[in-house]
């Protein structure tokens, strides 16, 4: 995973403190969080099945994953067979070095981009800006991002800590150096921001010549590449230029057409609260007489292939990107994702990040500890990834990797007290001993506690001291 | 197809803010030119095969893709009118897969407005029933409502880069 | 509703130390409602905090020594809905990835006889009206392990709801975390805070002079947020609510 932006970040800890002093982003997190998951639960509990297809949805995510070498190989032949043209790339470098080249060849200095996250995750748009292609971002969210030259925050709405005021503002100021200015009377309702975008980008659809998308699945049997959308922005790029070019995670792969449908039923319930979104565009390599008649699909591992290894981790590639996870978590809500320092933010990016960058940087080793491990996140993945569970298994790892030399001793003295009862009964005793001693504000990392919240009193006799008083007459 | 699926397709789409009509077979001429009317929308694109008998206006220019139409001229209509191949009940969804009456994806995306005649017999209840009768080696589009976006405040607004109506003739 | 059921109490180790109150209460409570409290010396801490830290030795050595203190009872309670659920869905965990199946399948069975306050005066004793008296006005923060880790659903309400002179009012937001987390409340502590003003400002809305729920970790950190920001609401564990009767205070 490409971490050169983020390379040296302060921890999770300190980002996110900034954040939660970040009134506004509050406010606007809380609002688009709390707007969507009403919108989700409606939707959910229309379904006849929901647990089952949840499991069905799992189950072929596990299926995959555990023949993972065998259906890529099949999607090859059959994309081959289509008349597209697959591409293997081990990391970010190698999938950024074929994109690049493949645009170069087309001699074209400009690609229309559909909201990717492969393509974030490798950095591809700063790869291109050094060859000196221009990527256009197409998505209304994306293209907010990129006008204010900013990050993304989250997976399906990148721009969610902007809200419509502050989006204004943004188009006023930067649409004009990207191409068609914003219209003079530009207020901030959210029809007029959308119709903004519209006449923005319309000239640069019908002119740019070659495309570049992800995919939410590919169907190993097929070669078919499936992506969701509501803004019709990605029909543009899918269905306009000359060129297609795919760059899409290995784990994106399902076997067959009529597994597709399940996923169909869960990701836009799960991710905008849609029985099913706008628009869906599949295809099978190239059509003669419509769409780009050049298709590249890049296969994309980047640390993919490590992560199925870890038996408990492996889960988090079944991830289909729904982003419902970051919709109901508190800690999201309260830190936004640029906290997270990744394009994965939130509970799936805790699990996610560590597992392709590694634990070596303070920031990613952090990550699993960003969850209080309340399962909410848990309880509406649409796959069923147990994110509290990977987030316990990465934090042993954590331990093991990284340093904790600290904590481990407090941990190592805390085990040698509770091993045996009399070791903790002394413990007590003398807690209950020397209980007014205890400062109101406790020195060092406890000081995150007493900075905000009093401390319960110690109490003069633990219970065990009192059922020995009381039932063996003990003094 | 079960017992109210029209009824549940048109409630499904309306939910969307897209207009829906439910009509019977004789009436399609009359609903197409109704809306047509309605949204003073005079060139219109017809894509191959797609059946002269429902094109009762008078009114209207009919435009064949036969060229095929440039994106710059698929900007200037007033419209595309299409069937499609399968429709999904439940989901509100209308498949096309650019066979006959359907076109090319780029007519259904470049105009501002598009009506879809869902003919009979296409309607399906679930996502399940209509994935064995899609062939995935045809390039489909699956619309389900007008572009919209949940960019701003996650909040649904219809209207950006497809088209921003769509209105649908449910054929029962 | 059952009687003379023996019922082993793990007490935590959280309310051993600190709230003791809330063992006493869960004794006071069982016998009164006619069965019989044992409370096995030998134990310690469920390993909670040290599996969710990171350390899953610690947490395997502890889970032993549970298994071994607690294998021999017919029911064990423990006022800690979070502890119950560590012994439910971790030590399957714990003990499938030291590799040992005679743990593994030990670990199974007592865990099955595990139950949290609620689940057992429910659905072990059959009963909901366990013939208390508290005055008060409540409000019951159902914590993330009670809810979505036991599943508790609302045996905890309905407990509440039997209790005489008690007035239950509903808690805004309920389902949300209140920042606790374990080490969490430490490690990322103005995340943590922020979380428990937001759960604080929701109890203070409902007017309620007492916060209830079935976990003591949440509610020392709810408890010590209050405090701070003198709020003038308590926060009492389900257990001394359940406990209490018209002659003795809880």
């Amino acid at each position: 995973m490409s971490g050169h932006t983020y390379l040296g970040m302060p921890a999770f800890p300190e980002r996110s403190a900034a954040a939660v002093q970040d009134a506004q982003l509050r406010h606007n997190l809380r609002h688009a969080t709390r707007t969507i998951r009403g919108k989700r639960a409606a939707v959910i509990d229309e379904l006849p099945d929901w647990p089952g297809a949840r499991e069905a949805a799992k189950e072929i995510k596990d299926r995959t994953l555990r023949h993972l070498d065998r259906y890529l190989v099949q999607l090859e032949e059959a994309v081959t067979a289509a008349g597209g043209t697959v591409h293997w790339a081990a990391d970010a470098a190698e999938a950024n070095r074929i994109v690049v080249g493949l645009v170069e060849a087309t001699g074209e200095r400009s690609v229309v981009k559909v909201k990717s996250m492969a393509t974030q995750e490798i950095g591809l748009n700063e790869a291109l800006e050094s060859a000196g292609i221009t990527a256009y971002e197409t998505d209304l969210a994306e293209l907010i991002v990129q006008l204010g030259e900013d990050t993304p925050s989250h997976i399906l709405v990148p721009a969610i800590h902007r809200n419509r005021a502050e989006i204004r503002e943004i188009f006023q100021r930067a649409m004009a150096d990207w191409g068609r200015p914003a219209p003079g009377d530009l207020t901030d309702d959210p029809r007029a921001l959308a119709e903004a975008a519209r006449l923005h980008l319309r000239e640069r659809f019908m002119s740019t010549r070659v495309a570049v998308s992800g995919a939410n699945f590919m169907v190993a049997e097929t070669g078919t590449l499936v992506v969701l959308e509501s803004e019709g922005n990605g029909r543009m790029c899918l269905t306009l230029p000359e060129t297609l070019i795919s760059v899409v995670g290995i784990e994106k792969t399902i076997p067959t057409w009529e597994d597709l449908s399940v996923f169909l039923e869960l990701l836009p319930r799960s991710s905008t609260g849609e029985r099913m979104n706008p628009y869906t565009t599949t295809w099978t390599g190239v059509t003669p007489g419509d769409g780009p008649q050049t298709f590249h699909l890049v296969l994309l591992d980047n640390g993919r292939t490590d992560v199925l290894a870890d038996q408990v981790g492996r889960q988090a590639l079944r991830c289909i990107r729904c982003s419902a996870c970051l919709n109901v978590c508190p800690v999201y809500q309260r830190t936004g994702g640029h906290a997270y320092g990744s394009v994965y933010p939130g509970p799936i990016g805790a699990i996610l990040t560590p597992q392709l960058r590694g634990m070596q940087s303070e920031l990613d080793a952090s990550l699993p500890y960003a969850s209080t491990l309340c399962g909410a996140c848990y309880e509406v993945c649409p796959v069923a990834i147990d994110i509290p569970e990977v987030l316990v298994h990465l934090r042993a790892r954590a331990v093991q990797e990284s340093g904790h030399r600290a904590e481990r001793l407090a941990m190592r003295a805390a085990r040698w007290v509770l091993e045996r009862p009399v070791r903790l009964t002394r413990a007590q005793n003398a807690a209950g001993r020397f209980r007014r001693l205890i400062p109101k504000r406790l020195p060092g990392p406890l000081g995150g506690w007493t900075d905000t919240r009093d401390l319960p009193p110690v109490p003069r006799e633990s219970f065990r001291a009192w059922w020995r008083r009381t039932e063996k007459g003990d003094s | 197809m079960g017992e109210g699926a029209l009824e549940l397709l048109a409630e499904r789409i309306r939910d969307y803010r897209a207009q829906v009509r439910l009509v019977r077979a004789e009436e399609i001429p009359n609903a197409v030119a109704k809306a047509l009317r309605a949204r003073n929308a005079r060139r219109i694109v017809v894509p191959p095969g797609f059946p002269a008998e429902w094109l009762a206006s008078g009114e209207c220019e009919w435009l064949s893709d036969e060229g095929p139409l440039t994106p710059a001229e698929l900007d200037r209509v007033d419209g595309v009118i299409t069937s499609c191949v399968v429709a999904i009940a439940e989901t509100g969804t209308l498949v096309l897969d650019g066979g006959t009456g359907q076109g090319r994806r780029a007519l259904t995306l470049i105009p501002d407005y598009h009506l879809c005649v869902v003919p009979v017999g296409r309607v399906v209840r679930t996502v399940a029933e209509a994935m064995p009768l899609l062939d995935p080696i045809r390039p489909l589009t699956w619309i389900s409502g007008p572009s919209a976006t949940s960019d701003i405040e996650l909040d649904r607004v219809e209207g950006v880069h497809g088209p921003r109506t769509l209105e649908v003739i449910v054929v029962g | 509703m059952r009687r003379n059921v023996r019922v082993a109490l793990f007490v935590t180790c959280v309310n051993d130390t600190i709230f003791p109150d809330t063992g006493k209460a869960v004794v006071r409570l069982l016998r009164r409602l006619g069965h019989e409290v044992d409370f096995p010396e030998g134990q310690t801490c469920c390993g909670q905090m040290h599996v969710n830290t990171g350390y899953p030795e610690a947490a395997t050595a502890l889970m032993r020594r549970f298994t071994q203190v607690f294998g021999g009872y017919e029911a064990v309670v423990a006022p800690s809905a979070s502890c119950v659920a560590t012994v439910r869905e971790q030590y399957p965990r714990l003990a499938a990835a030291a590799g040992d199946p005679a743990l593994a399948e030990e670990v199974t069975r007592v865990a099955g006889k595990v139950y949290d306050l609620s689940e057992l005066l429910v659905d072990v004793l059959g009963t909901t009206d366990v013939g208390a008296y508290y005055p008060h006005t409540v409000t019951y923060h159902p914590t993330c392990h009670s809810l979505r880790g036991l599943h508790l659903g609302d045996r905890p309400l309905r407990l509440l709801r039997q209790v005489r002179g008690l007035r239950l009012v509903e808690l805004p937001e309920a389902a949300e975390c209140c920042g606790f987390g374990g080490t969490f409340a430490v490690k990322n502590p103005a995340v943590s805070t922020a979380m428990g003003i937001d759960k604080v400002t929701n109890v203070i809305s409902t007017g309620a002079e007492v916060l209830c729920a079935a976990d003591n970790s949440c509610l020392t950190h709810l408890g010590g947020t209050l405090s701070r920001l003198r709020a003038g609401v308590r926060t009492v564990h389900l257990a001394e609510i359940l406990a209490s009767v018209e002659s003795g205070a809880a």
